[in-house]
């Protein structure tokens, strides 16, 4: 403690009366102490309020997003496991790998979510890959907090997002500037949002790297819930 | 003396609706306001998290103005709205999360709006709790009204739908510029614009008046 920084200290004349319904810095910490500690304990409240809600609600925009990339999928399955090879996991576990099936209960193709840094925080999105095409048939961004009105576009832009409809994997996919490119495995950066842009085909390689040796053949999965 | 009190109350409601707006006259908020209006929703959406802020950080302001030190004043204002911005944030997420998804940053942002410190600083902490409620909910609404007109009307020009409805059919060729960032602030200038107007009108017309007098 330094004493003599004590504000009952006077600093200039007149200062005196002042000074001395001047509170104490004892007093200024405490307040602000008081002031976080609620703070906190309302924030704990709230958020074990609505944790389970929005968990909730990840789980189905999740599940949405899985028949959203793969086309024609109506119906998925979880795939996890330790093993070389994935497998069928429960329905409430986490998975980070699905198959989806159509309305026959053919197998259409796998969605994949990955995650990552973006331009301001992490990334999360999830691919549709069809096997038999080599190619990713469809992306969606679950998650993001790129500038609004640039980076978001990512999500929002068609043109961009449309360019992952057919997007060869072999070989790896790159980012070329928009209008350069027209390969099969080029994707148009957005102008003014290169780095989102990147980050979005980098996620998605790394997550295709990690998980593309372990897919299941087509021929070994089944659709849920014995469908036909 | 059972109609001033009440008479003044409706008066600090009423003063944020109108004469006081704080889009219209005192133009505050501009980030928000620009930013998220580009549909009816979005608009109403952020002016009700912002609504919320307001009365929640207004009352407990009030409640504490005669225990919070003068030197830390604005720091403990801004912990407790802080802390109802993230309330309304992880609320938001939990029961509207395309909306929640949609506002993104821009709600985190409410924090920095210039108008709850403001409101804080130059009325809750100098006033009992009913008048810094009655303050907060004129404000608040003011806000939400001034971002809705805004929502709604770029929405309608640049988009053709109303509230996601489709309103002139496929013939509409829609005014896109409205909905993105340029279409705001022509909007908001067409708007203060008319502000302005009746404003002077008003003026006018009372200085004629007084000249009869």
């Amino acid at each position: 403690m330094s004493a003599t920084e004590s504000p009952a200290t006077p600093t200039s004349q007149g200062a005196a009366t002042a000074a001395a319904n001047e509170p104490g810095s004892l007093r200024l910490a405490l307040t602000l102490g008081f002031a976080g500690l609620l703070s906190g304990l309302i924030l704990v409240l709230v958020y074990q309020f609505t944790l389970p809600i929005i968990e909730a609600n990840r789980a189905l925009a999740l599940k949405r997003a899985v028949l959203q990339v793969v086309p024609g999928a109506v119906s998925m399955q979880k795939l996890g496991g330790d093993g070389a090879t994935l497998a069928p996991i429960g329905e409430d576990e986490k998975a980070t790998v699905f198959a989806a099936f159509d309305d026959q209960g053919a197998f259409k193709g796998f969605a994949i979510t990955g995650e990552g840094a973006g331009f301001q925080d992490t990334i999360q999105l999830i691919y549709g890959f069809d096997p038999a095409k080599k190619q990713v048939v469809g992306l969606r961004v679950l998650e993001s907090r790129e500038t609004p009105g640039l980076g978001d576009k990512i999500i929002k832009d068609q043109g961009f997002v449309g360019q992952f409809d057919d997007l060869a994997v072999e070989p790896t996919p790159v980012v070329v500037k928009a209008g350069e490119g027209g390969g099969a495995h080029q994707v148009d950066a957005i102008t003014g949002a290169t780095i989102s842009s990147k980050a979005v085909v980098k996620i998605m390689n790394t997550a295709h790297g990690a998980w593309a040796g372990k897919l299941p053949p087509a021929a070994a999965l089944k659709a849920p819930g014995g469908a036909p | 003396m059972s109609a001033g009190p009440d008479m003044k109350a409706l008066d600090e409601l009423l003063k944020g609706l109108w004469d006081e707006n704080p889009v219209f006259v005192q133009v505050l908020g501009m980030c928000p306001v620009l930013a998220v209006t580009n549909s009816a929703v979005n608009a109403l959406a952020m002016g009700g998290a912002t609504f919320f802020v307001l009365m929640a950080s207004s009352l407990l302001v009030s409640m504490v103005r005669k225990w919070v030190p003068k030197a830390v004043r604005i720091s403990t204002f801004i912990v407790i709205i802080a802390t109802f911005v993230t309330v309304a944030d992880m609320l938001l997420a939990a029961w509207v999360p395309d909306v929640h998804k949609e506002l993104g940053a821009f709600i985190s942002l409410i924090v920095v709006n210039c108008l709850i410190l403001g409101r804080q600083e130059a009325f809750a902490s100098r006033n009992p709790i009913k008048p810094a409620l009655m303050d907060a909910a004129g404000m608040g609404l003011g806000f939400t009204f001034a971002l809705f007109l805004l929502g709604a009307s770029r929405e309608v020009l640049g988009n053709g739908t109303f509230f996601g409805i489709d309103l002139f059919g496929p013939q509409f060729e829609p005014w896109v510029v409205m909905i993105l960032p340029p279409g705001g602030f022509l909007m908001l200038g067409m708007i203060l614009l008319f502000f302005n107007w009746m404003q002077a009108k008003k003026q006018a017309r009372r200085a004629a008046a007084e000249g009869v007098a």
